[in-house]
């Protein structure tokens, strides 16, 4: 066995070393690559069977994917210091792009979230999703850790100003997510854990006080997930029809393609949103822990990635990027199974749509020129 | 003051990493709670949820059974089936009912005037059942909602096997008629029962016999998406699917011979009329006819508002069952029965010469009560009574015999009570009582029994009440010599898997035993006198037939309420010749009179006297079952290949005495 290791090690080394001086040249992480990858793939082969056999629906995710993944390898090459100093300006932008939508968006079903910019349409609310944690990690970085109480009021401010624009929209689930990718860099900063507890009772005061303010649709999702039941037709349907959905599923699932709660229309959003319930009904639990297990290793290669970083901006934004990553996954399954209500949060790299796909794999890149670019850092 | 705070990259990447571990704590809760949340769902509840999906996905469409047919006696098939395309509504997965359903209207697929009771229909099924809305499209309207179908979410075209009958209101009357189900029907049938079936029994044999006609309906399970459309190709999906066929409705025999039938029917034709015939020795109705008549097809296609209206407001009634719903006085056809009542009891002899003038005088009282036509009679036994039907004779009978009498002697004829025919709706007459009359009028001055209320009851006029299906029945007591058989029109069921045919047993209800057999002799030979004795009242009818009827008159004096309290000549004149006009003529026979196979009772409205409108009518029914195409009497008429077999003996008949025999009646002189 020993023999068998050295004769075949110069080899071995010589061909690692090769793939491993591509990724670098790249500003590659070699796993993680591989994780989203594998990611990707799985929710192509589900979005294949979620869609119908939507051929056009299944190119056009692959054309995200790819302009995704350019980008990624773009903003890996990016240096972490132009990336920090860029930060404000990003945030300046995305602030008055967010102003722009108030004044001048498209209004698509009800909700003014688009920039109609010639042939593409652009929604500066996922712009921001990258932009805050940027901006709150682009302010810790030169002052010293834990943040104090003027620094938290900064930092309060600098989250609150694109999240009311966001929320405005109305987008609750982006403003959330921005919310969440903020406060995820001022938790890593080393927020202690009594203010961490009383702010957390605040927006649990403000949520109950911004209920009153909530439009009707978003209040009625909230009391739904209260109780599902009590409007089986109404706005209860998709938590009733997804949780029948992955509890019909059981084990093993029905198989591709077989799921009757998906391929018969009763899984609403099915293809977007509630993507996961597809995989339940058809994989399993067996398909989801697979699934799971996916963005567990994207997530934990992601935090130990962000350990390596030399410098508070690049570990407090890594940070963010994988929390926020986890954050998707944990609001779109909680929704799809029960545990949170219905907003609208994409599974990331599985569902259906959007700028998501290229949000979240920006992210990535970020990543990846952080820790790539570590050792210039010093 | 505050300590200058500096920034320590050591201290804060240790501080990075602890919080990274912390966060990464809080994920795999995060995480052990979703997988809890799925090992609950997936695992726990899995059955649960899979038993909601199938719910979902999987519809279970019933497939109706077909309707039983219903036969004659000689297999010619009165009731049966034909495939039409009926639009269906489910309730659950119509958004907008009426809006729905007023575009359907404007489509031309349904009436306004319909909607309402429409709509009431609707909501009085289960919500998941498909209900039919429109029945029996023609190929245009197919093609129309075809083309707009997608505008009808809930509502489809579903093929299916209709009723129909073939020969339109051929004994409609007996048969009845199936419609589609209302409210009141769904209250008492097993909805789960029913679902898929568009119509049910509402009149005659279709109602009486809907159990064993309508069958058990199968099911199959199809695949719907959530717009409640049927997938086309289920593929893996489909692989569960079940189905289970239906089993078709039982056939129902009757005891109506369609070529008498046929013959009534037409013989009723533009009169107002009925006509009950019966076989004596097991209760068969042969014929049963009601005129005028309407098309059972109406109903069964889905009757419009429109059309049901037209019926119902119809002066000459085409819905009214007269065989058995008219309720009418019986005129001299009840004198039979009241000579026997009067000889059993002993009230009079039947061969004492009793001088009858031409009117009757109420002992005590200064009123006459004349013959019908004032004429007058002379020195009248029992039996020249019955052929002259002098209505003096039989004043002084009723008065000998006495209100109680009468009124306890009727009912063993199964008069002022339902005859016990196996269809529902007849009506039972009136016996009248000094009990009911004290009962009945809230006029102290009429509540008592007069004795004049006695001697009318002697023609068979004043408060008695009878149907043609009880006269026919009486007659059928007559030729039996008593024995009281249950009518019948059901003789028959066969099985819809096996082809048997399970015989009805005829249900002999009675044996009017205590009538001695010389009491019959006088009464039948009378009856046949009525025929064959030129005095005979239906003799320049029925003299030139080929074998012996044994028959009697009646007509019934239709006179106001009021007028009949009286009855006298002052207020039966002031009706004038208008009310005469309105009496309706009756005619009981049975034939041979020596072994009677038939007896007959025909009503006819307002045709004057019964011999004249009412006894052709009889002579033709009887001829049509007794005779042959070479006009000789058959030996066995009736028969055919699904008449009951011969060896079917009702149980109750081996204690019956041998029928003591008759005299053959001589042929009528030319």
């Amino acid at each position: 066995m020993i023999h068998e290791e050295i004769s075949t090690d110069s080899r071995t080394r010589r061909t690692l070393s090769g793939a491993a001086r591509v990724l670098l040249a790249l500003k590659i992480d070699g796993p993680l690559a591989v994780g989203l990858a594998l990611t990707a793939a799985y929710g192509l082969v589900v979005l294949y069977s979620a869609s119908a056999e939507n051929t056009p629906m299944l190119v056009r995710t692959l054309m995200r994917l790819v302009v995704g993944t350019v980008i990624m390898l773009a903003v890996a090459r990016i240096s972490p210091n132009l990336l920090r100093r860029a930060s404000p300006w990003l945030y300046g932008l995305g602030v008055l792009l967010l102003l722009a939508v108030a004044a001048v968006g498209h209004v698509h079903l009800g909700a003014k979230r688009w920039l109609d910019l010639g042939p593409i349409h652009f929604q500066p609310s996922e712009l921001m999703k990258l932009a805050v944690p940027m901006m709150c990690a682009w302010y810790l970085h030169e002052r010293p850790l834990p943040p104090r109480a003027r620094d938290l009021g900064m930092l309060g401010l600098i989250i609150l100003v694109p999240v009311a624009l966001v929320a405005k929209e109305p987008d609750l689930g982006t403003a959330a997510l921005i919310i969440a990718a903020g406060a995820v860099v001022v938790f890593l900063a080393g927020l202690r854990v009594r203010v961490l507890v009383t702010l957390v009772l605040l927006a649990v005061l403000g949520a109950v006080v911004g209920l009153r303010f909530m439009h009707g649709y978003q209040r009625e999702r909230l009391l739904t997930f209260l109780n599902p039941e009590a409007h089986p037709l109404g706005a209860g349907y998709h938590i009733i029809q997804s949780q029948i959905a992955v509890g019909s599923g059981g084990l093993f699932g029905k198989g591709w393609m077989a799921g009757s709660q998906a391929q018969l229309d009763f899984l609403p959003e099915r293809t977007t949103d509630f993507i996961f319930a597809v995989i339940g009904e058809e994989f399993g639990l067996v398909g989801l822990a697979l699934l799971l297990l996916l963005y567990a290793f994207v997530i934990g290669r992601s935090i130990y990635l962000s350990m390596q970083c030399p410098d508070t901006f690049s570990r407090l934004l890594g940070g963010s990027v994988a929390l926020t990553f986890f954050v998707y996954v944990f609001i779109n399954a909680g929704m799809v199974t029960g545990l949170v209500p219905v907003v609208g949060v994409p599974l990331p790299l599985v569902s259906y749509g959007g700028s998501s796909v290229v949000t979240v794999l920006t992210g990535f890149g970020i990543l990846m020129s952080l820790f790539s670019h570590r050792k210039l850092m010093g | 003051m505050s300590p200058v705070r500096i920034k320590d990259h050591w201290r804060e990447q240790r501080m990075f990493i602890r919080r990274a571990w912390f966060a990464g704590a809080l994920m795999v809760l995060a995480a052990l709670a979703v997988l809890g949340r799925l090992y609950y769902l997936q695992i726990i509840r899995q059955h649960y949820y899979e038993v909601l999906s199938l719910d979902n996905g999987v519809r279970t469409v019933p497939i109706p059974a077909a309707r039983g047919l219903i036969l004659d006696r000689n297999g010619e098939v009165i009731a049966s089936n034909r495939p039409t395309f009926d639009l269906e509504l489910t309730p659950d997965e119509v958004p907008a009912l009426e809006v729905e359903l007023e575009h359907l209207v404007r489509l031309g697929l349904l009436q306004q005037a319909d909607l309402p009771e429409l709509i009431r229909t609707i909501r009085s099924h289960r919500s998941f059942d498909t209900v039919p809305i429109r029945l029996d499209l023609s190929a245009d309207e197919v093609a129309s909602f075809a083309v707009h179908r997608y505008e009808f979410p809930g509502i489809d075209i579903n093929p299916r096997q209709a009723r129909w009958y073939p020969f339109g209101g051929l004994a409609v009357d007996a048969v009845g008629y199936v419609g589609t189900i209302s409210p009141s029907d769904l209250a008492h049938i097993n909805q789960a029962a029913y679902a898929g079936t568009a119509v049910i029994g509402k009149t005659g044999v279709e109602a009486a016999y809907e159990k064993q006609l309508h069958g058990t309906n199968g099911y199959r399970q199809i695949l719907v998406n959530a717009l409640g459309r049927p997938v086309q190709r289920p593929g893996a999906l489909g692989r569960e699917l079940r189905v289970e066929p239906p089993t078709p409705g039982d056939d129902v025999i009757l005891s109506i011979d369609a070529k008498v039938q046929r013959v009534a029917e037409s013989l009723l034709k533009g009169h107002d009329g009925a006509v009950v015939a019966l076989n004596p020795w097991n209760g068969d109705v042969i014929a049963m006819a009601s005129s005028p008549s309407f098309d059972p097809n109406l109903f069964a296609r889905g009757i419009t508002e429109k059309q049901y209206r037209s019926l119902v407001e119809d002066p000459r009634q085409p819905l009214f069952n007269r065989a058995l719903r008219a309720e009418l006085p019986s005129g001299s056809t009840i004198k039979p029965a009241l000579a026997l009542g009067a000889l059993t009891d002993g009230v009079i002899d039947a061969h004492q010469q009793v001088l009858a003038g031409y009117a009757y005088h109420l002992p005590g009282s200064a009123h006459l009560y004349h013959n019908a036509m004032h004429e007058y009679c002379g020195e009248m036994t029992m039996r020249t009574a019955i052929i002259m039907s002098c209505d003096v004779y039989f004043y002084r009978l009723a008065h000998l015999m006495g209100i109680d009498r009468i009124s306890s002697w009727l009912p063993n004829f199964d008069f002022g009570r339902p005859t016990g025919i196996d269809i529902p709706g007849e009506l039972p007459g009136l016996v009248p009582s000094k009990a009911w009359k004290a009962a009945h009028f809230r006029n102290p001055a009429q509540r008592e029994w007069f004795p004049g209320d006695t001697v009318i009851l002697g023609i068979g006029q004043g408060y008695f009440l009878t149907t043609p299906l009880q006269l026919a029945h009486y007659t059928a007591m007559l030729a039996a010599r008593g024995l009281n058989f249950k009518p019948r029109l059901v003789t028959g069921i066969r099985d819809a898997r096996t082809g048997q045919i399970h015989w009805k047993r005829p249900v002999l209800q009675g044996n009017l035993s205590q009538i001695s057999p010389a009491s019959w002799d006088v009464i039948v030979r009378a009856m046949i006198g009525v025929t064959t004795k030129p005095r005979g009242t239906a003799y320049w009818q029925l003299r030139d037939s080929t074998y012996p009827i044994a028959g009697k008159t009646g007509t019934a004096q239709l006179v106001s309420e009021q007028a009949k309290g009286a009855s006298n000549e002052e207020s039966y004149k002031a009706k004038g010749t208008l009310e005469k006009l309105r009496d309706d003529a009756w005619f009981i026979a049975f034939a041979p009179a020596d072994a009677p196979r038939i007896a007959v009772a025909v009503l006819d409205e307002h045709a004057g006297w019964g011999s004249t409108g009412a006894a052709p009518i009889a002579r033709k029914i009887m001829d049509a079952y007794l005779l042959g195409p070479d006009g000789k009497l058959l030996a066995h008429p009736g028969r055919g290949p699904y008449s009951e077999p011969s060896n079917l003996k009702p149980r109750a008949l081996a204690g019956v005495a041998p029928l003591t025999p008759l005299q053959r009646a001589t042929k009528p002189q030319p």
